[in-house]
């Protein structure tokens, strides 16, 4: 295959595991075709690396397509890279010149312990997830397809929401390693629907709390979380879900009991 | 799900990989896991079990699956006794992004929606490598249009696949690597506007700009075929309950709802139906039928488990060899998509059943597993992984071997026209047995009329007339 080639430069942060000190050490990554995707051009790093006995690079990735959010690190300063709207699986590398050196770090967070060098423990989103992001229905037949309209622009509005993919490259951006738009897209996408207005304001009210528990910082609406989100999530779902608390913290009814099922 | 961990229903148990089932009594009784973090095993008790780890298209090292997509815990049940249905029955999409090279290591798919509206061609001639848009019209193969003029670019997933690589074989395959041909949106664009087409497959072309590097408004797609799904898997009854009492298998595991060809959009369907309205009956009922004694992760199957998973880690991590797991991966991949893949024949599946267990045999004895195994290491899950597909690999190829007859997904080339009962009409292509693998002796038949011809199965390609969803 005659596919160009370019050679690289990486300063990687390696770091053994949570409690280990990490530091950067330098690899040359050579004969990279443009055609490679990132993560294809780490494989590359690494098949050298095994051959040569050494420890290979751990990230986090899976379907490579962008769609499942396990991917992503810092490229020089860049949550997933330079290039917008594109997680770090999707970027290929007829984005970077010839010798080009490239400086890979882990998302940094307190609420993002590191696993090992460019891996880091996201579950703290899965647990404002667990807080409230869900209907309280359980599933019995399917409904009718047509028995609950929703307008075309409310429908893609939602799905804009939705499309959040929990990568964190957001929280990574962000000075103060906020949350506000993973979480704010996750409560919109079900306050924008009808099936999600009966538990808006309990779900609303738990899920700020718990991203506030876990350890994220406070958003100060600097737009750097939007910017580098690769699924485009816009800074209004923050507003809306600051809109949704403040509601929902003023008509707070005590909580009842019902035992759920 | 996450509702249900709220109230502590359920219980995540996030990085772990199963790496054995435990049968007690000739019952499922338990799993075997490693956890990926700490590389600790461990032990879960059970009165049932269910499967759902999806398919095994990793088989052959390129897929459009993730990366994670493995056979191993459906593969530790076979061993331990459950039936293994139709491994053979693999599907290859017609429309992913073609390989790049040599370091690719997995395939997107674009959506099958996209052959709404582009038509696919290749250039009439052998080696031609004008860009397409200085290949006048009259230059162009239009060949889906061409071979199959009713179904044309709607043609079903396996005869688009397997006209594709007939095209690439003939030596007028496109783009760099001579492997992929066009989807060109140019007069469906002159007919309805670009506005039209972004809007329906806006995201997509997105995509395709990103990977491909190239505009599809403005020059046409290339694809070519991709594995994508798997039909065989684990044998369920109705109740989705393996040969193995107590071990449920649901999704893209079982073999159960696609046959030989899986339709578009079915997948999904199905995952919805296994979990939402069949397990949740069926899994009641055998746990009010049945009389389950306590078992304890002491009992002998659990440590027998844990010695057989240990055992092989051990293995795998003493080895120490020249030569990484995905050296091997992609050997075998390599060996598949050759001889297991679009189209198979006798000879192929001999030389991939000498082949396999060769590869299999060095892998055993050179692979290279780096790091430790109470740790972190990812090279150590492959090796895992890879050393299940090195097994599942050479069951397919048997599997393949022994179905003299094609059907859907599984393509003999070999196969004689005589052995096919055909009788009826054959006024044109279109009413071929698609998706019954008669497409390749379509021309020949042509517009023979009330030959001693019939169609296998008309149903089957009246079924697949309906698939374009995705
Ligand atoms: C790119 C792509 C697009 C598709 N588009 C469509 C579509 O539009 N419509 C449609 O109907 N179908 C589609 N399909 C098919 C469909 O998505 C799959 O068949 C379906 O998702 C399978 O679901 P599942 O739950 O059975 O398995 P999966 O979704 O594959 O889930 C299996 C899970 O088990 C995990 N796992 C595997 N082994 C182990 C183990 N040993 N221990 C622990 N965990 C394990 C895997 O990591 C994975 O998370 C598509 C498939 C692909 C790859
Ligand atoms: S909001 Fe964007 S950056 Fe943040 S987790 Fe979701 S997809 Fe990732
Ligand atoms: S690997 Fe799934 S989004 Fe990148």
């Amino acid at each position: 295959m005659s596919a160009k080639t370019i050679d690289l430069t990486l300063k990687v942060w390696r770091q053994k595991g949570q409690n280990s000190e990490g530091s950067f050490k330098e690899y040359p990554a050579k004969g990279v075709s443009v055609h490679a995707s990132f993560l294809e051009m780490l494989d590359q790093v690494n098949e050298a690396l095994i051959s040569q006995g050494q420890d290979p690079i751990a990230f986090d990735h899976d379907c490579r397509e962008g769609i499942c959010g396990s991917c992503g690190f810092m490229i020089s300063g860049n949550a997933h890279g330079p290039i917008k709207s594109t997680t770090v699986c999707q970027l290929h590398m007829r984005n970077f010149e010839n010798g080009e050196v490239l400086t890979l770090e882990p998302w940094r967070a307190t609420a993002f312990p590191v696993i090992k060098d460019l891996m880091v423990d996201r579950s703290a989103f899965d647990r404002i997830i667990t807080a409230g992001g869900y209907i309280s229905v359980n599933t019995g037949n399917a409904p009718d397809g047509n028995c609950l309209p929703i307008p075309k622009p409310d429908a893609d509005e939602a799905f804009a929401s939705a499309a959040c993919i929990g990568c964190g490259a957001c929280v990574a951006s962000c000075k103060n390693a906020s949350a506000a738009l993973f979480t704010s897209a996750k409560i919109s996408h079900l306050a924008l629907l009808p099936q999600g207005q009966i538990e808006k304001e309990k779900r609303t009210i738990k899920m700020v709390e718990k991203m506030d528990s876990e350890g994220f910082g406070a958003c100060t609406s600097t737009g750097a979380c939007e910017a580098s989100c690769p699924k485009d999530i816009s800074l209004t779902n923050i507003a809306r879900m600051n809109r949704e608390f403040l509601k929902a913290a003023l008509c707070e009814k005590p909580e009842h009991h019902h035992g759920e099922g | 799900m996450m509702r249900q961990v709220a109230l502590g229903t359920v219980e995540l148990q996030t990085r772990r990989e199963m790496l054995d089932l435990v049968v007690v009594d000739g019952k499922a009784r338990g799993i075997i896991t490693r956890n990926l973090l700490t590389g600790e095993i461990e032990a879960h008790e059970a009165d049932a079990v269910v499967v759902c780890t999806g398919g095994y298209s990793n088989v052959f090292y390129l897929s459009t699956n993730a990366m994670a997509c493995a056979v191993t815990a459906a593969w530790k049940a076979h061993k331990k006794g459950a039936f293994f249905a139709n491994p053979c029955f693999t599907q290859i999409h017609p429309t992913c992004i073609p390989v790049h090279g040599e370091n690719q290591s997995k395939l997107t798919l674009m959506s099958e929606s996209l052959r709404n509206d582009g038509r696919v061609w290749v250039p009439k001639e052998k080696g031609d490598k004008r860009p397409p848009q200085d290949i006048p019209e009259n230059e162009r193969d239009y060949y889906l249009e061409r071979v199959y003029p009713s179904f044309g670019n709607l043609a079903p997933r396996d005869v688009a696949s397997r006209q594709a690589k007939y095209r690439v074989d003939e030596g007028r395959g496109v783009g760099e690597t001579g492997m992929a041909v066009y989807l060109d949106f140019r007069d469906s664009i002159k007919r309805l506007g670009a506005d039209k087409i972004e809007e329906r497959y806006g995201n997509l072309f997105e995509m395709y700009a990103k990977i491909a590097g190239e505009d599809p408004y403005k020059t046409p797609m290339r694809m070519y075929p991709a594995p994508h799904y798997t039909m065989g898997g684990l044998w369920v009854d109705y109740n989705l309950m393996s040969t193995i009492p107590g071990l449920f298998v649901a999704g893209e595991a079982n073999f159960s709802d696609h046959g030989a060809n899986r339709l578009g959009a079915s997948a999904l369907m199905q995952g919805l139906a296994d979990g939402y309205f069949v397990l949740p009956y069926t899994l009641g009922d055998y746990l009010a039928k049945t009389k389950l004694d306590k078992v304890s992760i002491e009992a002998d199957p659990f440590k027998a488990a844990i010695n057989q998973v240990n055992g092989d880690i051990t293995k795998l991590m003493s080895i120490k060899g020249t030569r990484t797991v995905e050296s091997f991966h992609k050997e075998l991949g390599r060996i598949m998509w050759e001889y297991c893949g679009m189209a198979r024949n006798e000879k192929g599946l001999l030389k991939a059943l000498e082949l396999i267990p060769k590869l299999r045999e060095e892998f055993w004895t050179n692979v290279r597993v780096p790091g430790e195994a109470n740790y972190l290491n990812p090279e150590l899950e492959k090796a895992g992984r890879v050393a299940d597909f090195l097994e599942l690999g050479e069951l397919m190829c048997r599997d393949a071997l022994e179905r003299k007859e094609s059907c859907g997904g599984h393509f003999r080339t070999s196969t004689k026209l005589q052995t096919m009962k055909l009788k009826g009409t054959m006024k044109n292509s279109a009413i071929l047995p698609l998706g019954s693998g008669m497409d390749q002796v379509k021309l020949k038949l042509g517009t023979k009329k009330n030959s001693n011809l019939k169609t296998l199965n008309s149903q089957l390609a009246v079924i697949n007339r309906g698939l374009y969803v995705s």
